[in-house]
């Protein structure tokens, strides 16, 4: 079983991006789990989402305490919430960032500038940029499932075809 | 710039000087640690209300923002007493209090603080009977039109044509007409304010607490995640629906109005509806049809305010 | 059609395929989805209801009667203190012989508020008559879903039916989900009480102490049919669709020694316990109980039980413990876990099994 953190803030689509994990995990051939983690639900505050891929039926519901992967859709909230807590030692990380942020370093780090992908190809929704599908293209380039399950998953979730536009950049741009 | 003038802000600057607005006082009950969204108006509100009502004041709170605002045991945001209560019971809660402060003697201010749906939904029966009973309290709705706490599903006090997940095409009946039934009961105080102009709410909050017997504030409270505007507009978009008329403020003393000055001059010159409603993203799908019932409406209720507040009705 | 659902999604599908006239609902955290789905479904015109916005819990409910006794079907959904302030209507629904279906998600009561899982709202309702069910999976959600309408709508039942879904552990998490079309599974309901304007009659009206008692054996009488409706329904369940629900769910338990009982999504984790404590030599088997009102008979044998109890009566015991105790005679371990969303992973669950001392009680978190 493959075990994912995904770090965000609420309202920046954290909890569609587990869900489009588990799509296109599933459209692959496997079972997944995606499960929010709500705190006090509000715009802005820090959220996790767990999202489970396994190749049989997943039972387990409670929280993932050693990811395989974590992903950190806004880097603020490395300043806020230790996002490495608990990583498998050869885990690895994803995050949305230009470069790789200071706190970061001496973890298996990749990154991708999806804000900047999302503010390129125009996915802004009230003034935020839209970060879910584009880390979709990113994920499938580290091989979590095939660029065909991710771009299937995403046009079975939104018909706007900036969202798959953006996952594309994502895949290309994956450092 | 003078020696010593350069000292005095220098110390101003070192000491922090608190900014307070006029009319109001200085002390906080709402610390810097709620949970509330980026723009809100509730917390906004209830730091107005408490400046004005000062500490021997208790608040029961139903399920509502407010619960949340709070913070989380073992922690609380707020520095008065507060008592969470169950969806429907505030006012039926609060009567209990203020008939047991007032066995006690005690002046101790009883303030209901809920959400629309609190108040105008599940709540009115228990506001019915408290008001009906003359209970020694103040009552304040906090209204952001929808269901907040939940998601923002509609409300009886969701206007005309908003869009909230539970009316995905808009809404197709009007606003609950909350303060004419609030009217119906004749009380001594009974008041309409909006988190936009502070001063105002704290005068009527002042004005209400020196009342004995049942008092009523409804308060419009502009809501970024539910209105979908940019948590920054929040006054604007408050005053925006006092400019436009489709929220009056006034008072009502038994059965004697007065209007408040901004209402007056949006009676005499008011802004556009259009300019309200774009402002939000729940309007976005909204009908020109919509839009002229709407204006029909503001302009109804705000001739029979004037002609209620000139006495001829 | 397989796709990707939350818990409260697939309760808000399943009723787009039952196709209820009329649906009564009050949002509630973690309620909420399921109304919202719906309103979402009414508004693009792929649900025919009439979706009545009520202003509380208890309207909900009284507006479900309202609906329903006119004969025609019909569904809500609630949660926790929604569920507790509709109390009186849910008695109500189920001495009226009302086959309303209700979808209510599983959450802990206040004061303090708390939104997440626990069990003791629904159970609170166990005296009232209605059939109640505790699902763990989303496909589970949407199977018993459309189940409930076809039971309660049976002539020998007309009794309502409560699916019970865990709050924001099975009801806010993503999983497969077949979206099977129902087809004729669920047949037109035919209330043979249902009010007649040609037909006059009194409904509720009062009832003497010489005649009252008999209307409440009735429903109990209904309450005991139920149970080969249930079984019924349930084999033709498998037939049509070819997905096999029972009175429990049971797994490894054939050469068991010591069994774990649950409900709901623990119920589903304490299998991953078992296959853990198989490999430790320990021969764990795992019973989910998913139907509690009517209380099934449990296939126990000779084990050890270890019964995990996400609820708790006060002054008495947790409530599966105790009422297994009550109908069979068997001491269990009784692990008080969950309550209010706490964290109980298969590595606790297997804990408990590994620690069980038979005919106590274990509060998890507060003991040692």
């Amino acid at each position: 079983m493959y075990e994912i953190r995904l770090h965000s803030r609420g309202g920046q689509g954290g909890v569609t991006a587990a869900k489009l994990i588990a799509l296109a995990s599933f459209r692959d051939g496997k079972y997944a789990t995606a499960a929010p983690f709500y705190g006090a639900e509000r715009r802005g505050a820090p959220i996790i989402s767990f999202i489970r891929i396994d190749d049989k039926p997943i039972k387990v519901y409670s929280q993932i305490h050693n990811p395989d992967l974590i992903v950190v859709l806004d880097p603020s909230i490395l300043d806020l919430v230790n996002v490495f807590e608990g990583l498998k030692p050869d885990g690895k990380v994803l995050i949305n960032a230009p470069d790789i942020p200071k706190k970061a370093e001496g973890y298996q780090v990749q990154h991708v500038d999806l804000t900047g992908i999302a503010l390129k190809t125009n996915l802004v929704v009230a003034g935020s940029p839209i970060l879910n599908t584009p880390v979709i293209g990113a994920l499938a380039k580290m091989g979590l499932f095939s660029r065909e399950s991710a771009a299937a998953a995403i046009k079975e979730m939104f018909s706007d075809e900036r969202n798959l536009k953006a996952a594309l950049m994502a895949y290309e741009e994956l450092v | 710039m003078t020696l010593s003038i350069k000292l005095s802000l220098f110390i101003i600057a070192y000491k922090r000087v608190q900014i307070v607005m006029s009319g109001t006082s200085a002390s906080e009950y709402i610390w810097k640690c709620t949970s509330a969204c980026a723009g809100c108006s509730s917390s906004l509100i209830l730091r107005h209300v408490l400046k004005a009502a000062g500490p021997d004041t208790v608040l029961v709170v139903p399920a509502c923002c407010t619960s949340v605002l709070q913070g989380v045991w073992p922690n609380t945001s707020f520095n008065i007493p507060v008592y969470n209560v169950a969806f429907a019971a505030a006012a039926a809660v609060a009567s209990g209090m203020a008939a047991a402060f007032e066995s006690m003697g005690k002046n101790t201010n009883v303030i209901a603080y809920a959400g629309d749906g609190g108040t105008v939904d599940i709540g009115i029966q228990a506001l019915s009977g408290a008001l009906e009973r003359g209970t020694n309290f103040l009552y304040i709705c906090y209204d952001n039109e929808a269901y907040g706490n939940t998601g923002m599903q509609r409300s009886g006090s969701t206007p005309l044509g908003a869009r909230t997940t539970t009316t995905p095409g808009g809404k197709t009946h009007v606003k609950k007409d909350l303060d004419r039934i609030i009217a119906a009961h004749h009380l001594p105080y009974m008041a309409t304010a909006c988190s936009a102009y502070p001063q105002d709410l704290v005068k009527k909050v002042e004005k209400a607490l020196s009342i004995k017997g049942p008092k009523f504030m409804h308060i419009l409270a502009p809501c970024p995640p539910g209105w979908r505007y940019d948590a920054s507009q929040t006054i604007e978009v408050g005053k925006m629906a006092v400019k436009t008329g489709i929220w009056a403020m006034y008072e009502r003393e038994y059965d004697s109005l007065t209007l408040s000055g901004p209402t007056k001059a949006a009676m005499i010159k008011p802004a556009p509806l259009e300019d309200y409603l774009k402002m939000q993203g729940r309007f976005s799908s909204i009908t020109e049809d919509t839009i002229r019932v709407i204006r029909g409406e503001i302009e109804r209720n705000l001739r029979h305010l004037k002609a209620e507040a000139e006495g001829t009705c | 059609m397989l796709t990707v659902s939350t818990g409260n999604n697939a309760v808000a599908a399943a009723v787009r395929q039952a196709n209820p006239a009329v649906v009564a609902a009050y949002p509630i955290t973690p309620q909420t989805e399921i109304v919202e789905q719906i309103a979402n479904y009414v508004t693009n015109g792929s649900l025919k209801s009439k979706y009545i916005p009520v202003e509380s819990e208890h309207s909900a409910m009284a507006a479900c009667i309202g609906a329903s006794i006119t004969g025609v079907r019909t569904f809500t959904a609630t949660s926790s203190h929604g569920l507790l302030y509709m109390h009186e209507m849910v008695n109500w629904a189920a001495g009226a012989r009302l086959p309303i279906v209700m979808a209510n998600v599983n959450r802990a009561l206040g004061p303090g508020w708390n939104v997440w899982a626990e069990h003791t709202d629904a159970l609170q309702a166990r005296d009232t008559g209605w059939l109640q069910v505790y699902v763990s999976t989303v496909q589970e959600a949407y199977d018993a879903t459309l189940m409930a309408f076809r039971i309660a709508e049976d002539r020998r039942v007309y009794l309502p039916v409560m699916i019970n879904l865990d709050g924001f552990a099975l009801s806010h998490i993503s999983q497969q989900l077949e979206e099977s079309p129902a087809g004729d599974f669920i047949p037109p309901l035919v209330l043979d009480h249902a009010i007649q304007t040609d037909a006059p009659a009194g409904y509720g009206c009062m009832t003497s102490s010489a005649d009252y008692f008999r209307i409440r054996y009735d429903i109990e009488r209904s309450m005991r049919d139920s149970v080969q409706v249930i079984k019924e329904t349930e084999e033709a369940f498998a037939q049509t669709f070819g997905r096999k629900y029972s009175w429990t769910e049971e797994y490894r338990c054939e050469d068991a020694d010591v069994l774990i009982l649950a409900m709901g999504t623990l119920g589903k984790e304490a299998e991953v316990a078992v296959d853990i404590l198989r490999n430790e030599g320990v021969k764990a088997g795992s019973m989910r109980v998913r139907w509690i009102r009517p209380f099934p008979e449990l296939n126990l044998g000779n084990r050890e039980l270890v019964v995990i109890d996400r609820n708790y009566s006060f002054g008495f015991g947790g409530i599966l413990a105790t009422s297994i105790r009550a109908k069979t005679g068997k001491e269990c371990y009784n692990v008080i876990a969950g309550l209010g969303g706490q964290e109980v992973t298969y590595h606790d669950i297997a804990g408990f099994v590994r620690d069980r001392r038979i005919g106590e009680e274990f509060w998890f978190g507060v003991d040692a």
